[in-house]
């Protein structure tokens, strides 16, 4: 700890710190626009001027910019000098000389750093008289909104999106004043992060589109802290509410896992929660066959009809569905009758990789200790796809090497651009071990590509080259032997290796391997982890909660049975005509969910349950992280959460609250007995108050409703939750997992975060939210029976098909927002260029393949990186069938209709 | 004590003022322009809806009645609905001072009594009249830098035309 004077006092700071990391982590107000804790600092702006002094004596001092000057030990500043006052002033009215007049039209205002900023200066009057330059837009896709005229050229958004990012498509153009920020030409921006540029833009140039269609400003929105539901890293949110309808998803800072970004199926993915098409009542299948809306009390009869007729009961949970949902049905149905709503092949590879996380010694990492790792595999997953925020820590983990050189040549770590241009963009190795390219593969040291049980054998050869003793891999081709060796000894030399894979191919012997070259690893200077992708958001909790596949339903179910769904849709987990005959054998079918699927459409009454916005639960993510999301829209049909209809089911009467949930799940499943210590009880208070949810300036309290009534509804309030629903309550500091969004006094725009942080850049105060169900046990043994799959042999006119879930369209939900909806590409078959012109086709054109389950007509795409004998099909993505991937597939070209 | 008979005394005096009783509502009192009474959305000098659905009006207001939605046509923002609650309005005029185009302005008509509570719920209709109101010149669009029909970037107001970002001239 180094001691530094602010304005004659004697605080504390880190040395590694610069100035004004010491100062905002002291709690001072000092402007600053370029800096930001994730990227550093380049001193492009000029904002962050005090005055340091030399010693005691010394009372002349000098301008320094706070972000470029290390906190050593007695370094002594004053940031109230008035020459420095005036010096922040005056940099402000340069950088709005230029600055349109568009504060009431710009999506940013109401929580714009650039406000914030010439407000806590003083800047109020404008004094130049002369004209502004101008800039046009660019449209930049369904996600980001351009207004460059902006821009006060901090260079923020270049420097995340391609230093931090890896994009490349977004850049500097033009000079001097005029710079300009964006694509060579209009389009898409490319980048799955692009999003961020919403959060990091300090000004209005990059807002956030979705948002801007139904728009509001950030004090009208009532805010609950979220869990992201796209994928199974746990991206922590805050969900925006107004008039009903999720406004827009936030990056909620979680300093373990997501820190300041998130990726853009995860910020753009809520629009399914608003769709006009989503289950709002109970539903009713009449004798005659055809659907009606019902009331609750009806649909409660009609179960109650339904159950007390006996027969048995089959229980389908949901990857998607809060712990307290499946839990509720798993009560409903019996532990026999409970079935996790995933397919065969997915609960194998799942129950494998608790397997692994848990066994052994090798933990596995949180997001920001992956930044941290110095060698990183990467087996057999592209985590850019099915784990975005993976491989954007990844990214910053390459960077480890440029680090190290930066401490040899003493460049602390924020002087961003004297890293850069000292370690020359050096990286750590990085080994991609893929099907196909991957997003990561421009930072990798070497990429290889095979069939999955190739890739298998290229992991099981290094932990052989690691361990001696482990079994060695028969018939490994030359040029794998040797990359097998490259990679083993860069892994040894290691302090922090990192061993990433995953479910994505759903092929066990990937994982087996992955694991096995963790545990080989593990030794006496080495602190190797394992990182273990897993596909939904409550995948791994569904998971430790165990429960036959859908597959196991289909062939328990007996004529008569009743089959309630829990928030799944059971033609993405299993062939069509299979899930077809569970329906049909089934005499009741009863679905649970908030938006239309064809499973809704099969069953015989339809429960409205609440979608992640609208109820509290919890779910784990890949990393064994049980977190809590809270409610933050209040629907005023009969929509109620999940596990309240299944209550209501089973007339249980003990389960009032999420928190009777909760303690029965602890007591009665022993994995899960720390759920209880991810956020505090629903009684929590702060001085006897809740939190309020709503921003204190929450306007049209008394005109919003009034259209229907005058008499101004009283608000709903959750019966126990720490949570108001209204402007009413406390604010101030609260327990991390608690914040609904981030503001302070003079700090409206997310930066008010710094005021929430135990040091900038740190853990959120009293340690960032989420507790882990499980850490490995300590045994050391790898697995005896772990032995290499044999050399993938291709069929004769067959090819391998492989799955692939694109960031975009693979994963359900987000599939159904409108945003992403228009990022999906079309469902393609990809080939490799030899393998296309056996079968006749070029890029683009048609080909008819045959599975087991079924038949697909498909363009292809030419994928020069893919194996040979290997196809590749993106999975997932809307109206697409079903098919038991990875498998062999018989594909030949399309002859077009007669 | 002293103050009390003092009291009592100025309002002894008061008998013999000369008495103000207006003939209200046949004769109508002068309220100047500035009286703050019912509350209006005004047109731009071209006749276009001046409010750009800011959202400032109504959270200046304190006592919550204003609340509206923003929407978008070819890049010009304006309210899709715009309510004021006048049965809660105490016509404090803090929206009016807000307001950043003057499109919501008070006006001095005051006569707004109504049986029924519900009467008194304005719509974006009831409240949007045809002309400047107050300020006849002002109109937003024309000083701001964002692009609308008829006005493309760099057309505003001592603005320069949008630089070319390909040239290499100084
Ligand atoms: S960027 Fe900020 S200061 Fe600039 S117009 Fe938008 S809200 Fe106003
Ligand atoms: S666009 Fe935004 S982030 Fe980029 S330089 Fe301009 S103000 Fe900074
Ligand atoms: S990485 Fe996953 S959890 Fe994180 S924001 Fe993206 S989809 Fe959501
Ligand atoms: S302050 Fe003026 S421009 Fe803004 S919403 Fe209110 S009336 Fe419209
Ligand atoms: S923040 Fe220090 S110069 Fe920009």
């Amino acid at each position: 700890m180094a001691i530094i004077h602010i304005d004659d006092r004697e605080f504390t700071a880190n040395p590694k710190d610069n100035l004004l990391q010491a100062c905002l982590s002291n709690g001072f107000d000092l402007p600053y626009f370029c800096w930001h804790p994730a990227l550093g600092s380049v001193g492009a702006c000029r904002q962050c001027a005090v005055r340091q002094f030399a010693n005691p004596e010394d009372t002349t001092g000098r301008i320094v910019m706070a972000c470029m000057t290390p906190a050593t030990d007695g370094t002594r500043i004053s940031i109230a000098d008035p020459e420095a006052v005036s010096f922040r002033a005056s940099v402000i009215e340069w950088l709005m000389t230029n600055h349109p007049h568009d504060c009431p039209v710009c999506e940013e205002g109401g929580e714009c750093h650039l406000q914030d900023m010439t407000v806590m200066t003083g800047h109020a009057y404008r004094r130049y008289r002369f004209s502004k330059r101008t800039h046009r837009n660019q449209y930049l896709g369904p996600f980001v909104k351009h207004e460059m005229n902006r821009c006060i050229a901090c260079y923020r958004c270049v420097r995340f999106y391609r230093d931090y990012a890896g994009g490349a498509d977004l850049d500097v153009y033009a000079a001097r004043n005029n710079v300009y920020f964006g694509r060579a030409e209009d389009g898409v921006l490319e980048n799955e992060f692009s999003g961020n540029l919403v959060e990091v833009c300090p000004t209005g140039v990059f807002t956030d589109k979705t948002l801007s269609a139904a728009y509001n400003r950030k004090w009208d929105m009532r805010s609950a802290p979220s869990v992201c539901v796209h994928c199974g890293v746990g991206c922590n949110t805050s969900v925006n509410e107004r008039g009903g309808q999720v406004r827009r998803i936030l990056n909620r800072y979680n300093g373990a896992v997501n820190g300041y970004f998130l990726c853009d199926r995860g910020r753009f993915g809520y629009g399914f929660a608003n769709r006009p098409d989503r289950v709002r009542t109970p539903v009713l299948r009449d004798p005659g066959g055809s659907m009606r809306t019902a009331t609750r009390t009806e649909a409660l009869d009609a179960l109650t009809k339904t159950l007390g007729t006996g027969g048995k009961i089959i229980g389908i949970g949901s990857p998607r569905a809060s712990l307290e949902a499946n839990f509720a049905l798993r009560r409903l149905v019996g532990a026999d009758g409970f079935h996790a709503g995933v397919s065969a092949r997915e609960a194998r590879c799942l129950a494998t990789a608790i397997e692994i996380l848990q066994a052994g010694a090798v933990p596995t990492p949180t997001l920001r200790e992956m930044e941290a790792a110095d060698v990183v595999l990467v087996l057999g997953e592209d985590v850019a796809d099915t784990a975005p925020r993976v491989a954007l820590a990844l990214r910053q983990a390459a960077r480890g090497r440029s680090m190290e050189i930066a401490d040899r040549l003493k460049i602390a770590h924020w002087q961003d651009a004297a890293v850069r241009d000292a370690a020359q963009g050096a990286r750590s190795p990085l080994f991609v071990a893929s099907v196909a390219a991957t997003r990561l593969d421009d930072i990798a040291a070497r990429t290889c590509r095979a069939a999955p049980c190739d890739i298998a054998r290229l992991g099981f050869a290094i932990r052989h080259r690691i361990d001696a003793n482990a079994p060695s891999v028969e018939d490994l081709p030359e040029a794998m032997q040797a990359l097998a060796g490259e990679i083993a000894d860069a892994l040894l030399a290691a302090k922090r290796p990192l061993i990433v894979s995953g479910c994505g191919l759903g092929d066990e012997a990937v994982l087996r391997a992955a694991a096995g070259i963790a545990q080989a690893l593990n030794g006496a200077d080495r602190l190797p982890g394992i990182v273990l992708a897993v596909p939904e958001c409550n995948s791994m909790g569904l998971a430790l909660m165990q429960g036959g596949s859908v597959e196991d339903a289909i062939d328990t179910v007996t004529e008569g049975a009743t089959v309630i769904v829990l928030e799944n849709d059971l033609y993405r987990r299993a062939e069509r005509k299979r899930v077809d005959a569970l329906f049909d054998a089934a005499a009741n079918v009863i679905v649970l969910d908030h938006v239309s699927t064809a499973t809704v459409a099969r069953a015989d009454i339809v429960l409205p349950s609440a979608n992640f916005a609208e109820c509290d639960g919890t779910l784990v993510s890949g990393e064994g992280r049980a977190q809590r999301s809270f409610q933050a829209v209040f629907p005023k049909d009969d929509v109620q959460a999940s596990w309240m209809w299944l209550r209501d089911i089973a007339g249980t009467s003990e389960w009032h609250r999420l928190d009777d949930v909760v303690r029965s799940l602890a007591s009665a499943m022993t994995q899960f007995v720390a759920i209880g210590e991810a956020t505090p009880p629903g009684d929590f208070r702060i001085a006897g108050s809740r939190i309020r949810s709503e921003p204190h300036r929450y306007s049209g309290r008394t005109a919003v409703d009034a259209d229907r009534t005058v008499h101004e509804p009283r608000a709903s309030v959750p019966e126990e939750s720490p949570f108001s629903s209204t402007m009413e309550g406390y604010y101030g500091q609260m327990p991390a997992s608690l914040i609904p969004f981030f503001w302070a006094p003079a700090w409206n725009s997310i930066q008010s975060l710094n005021k929430f942080q135990d040091e900038v850049g740190g853990a959120l105060r009293g340690g960032d939210p989420g507790v882990r169900l499980f850490e490995p046990n300590g045994a050391a043994a790898p697995r005896p029976d772990a032995t290499a799959p044999g050399q993938f042999v291709r069929g004769p006119g067959q090819w391998f098909v492989v799955p692939r879930r694109p960031i975009f369209g693979g994963e359900e939900l987000s599939a159904l927002a409108p945003a992403v909806a228009e990022r999906i590409a079309a469902p393609s078959l990809a080939l490799n260029p030899a393998d296309a012109r056996s079968l006749d086709v070029e890029n683009g054109g048609m080909i008819d393949i045959d599975f087991k389950s079924g038949s697909y007509r498909l363009a292809v795409t030419v994928a020069p990186e893919l194996p040979s004998g290997v196809a590749m099909l993106s999975v997932g993505l809307p109206g697409m069938d079903w098919c038991a991937l990875p498998g062999w597939g018989t594909p030949r070209r399309a002859e077009p209709a007669p | 004590m002293l103050s009390s008979i003092r009291t009592l005394w100025y309002t002894f005096l008061h008998l013999f003022h000369h008495s103000e009783t207006v003939q209200y509502p046949e004769q109508m009192p002068y309220l100047a322009p500035r009286y703050r009474g019912r509350i209006v959305l005004s047109r731009d000098p071209d006749g276009e809806e001046r409010c750009v659905s800011c959202y400032l009006c109504a959270v200046a207001c304190p006592v919550d009645c204003i609340s509206l939605q923003k929407t978008e046509e070819d890049g010009r923002w304006y309210p899709e609905w715009f309510r004021i609650n006048f049965s809660r309005c105490i016509f404090c005029g803090f929206c009016e001072e807000a307001c950043p185009t003057y499109a919501i302005q008070l006006t001095p008509d005051f006569e707004m009594s109504e049986y029924e509570r519900e009467n008194l719920i304005y719509e974006k209709e009831d409240l949007l009249i045809s002309g400047t109101g107050k300020y006849p010149d002002y109109s937003f669009y024309r000083v701001s830098g964002l692009a609308i029909p008829g006005k493309g970037k760099g057309e505003a107001e001592r603005e320069r035309p949008p630089i070319d970002t390909r040239a290499l001239l100084p």
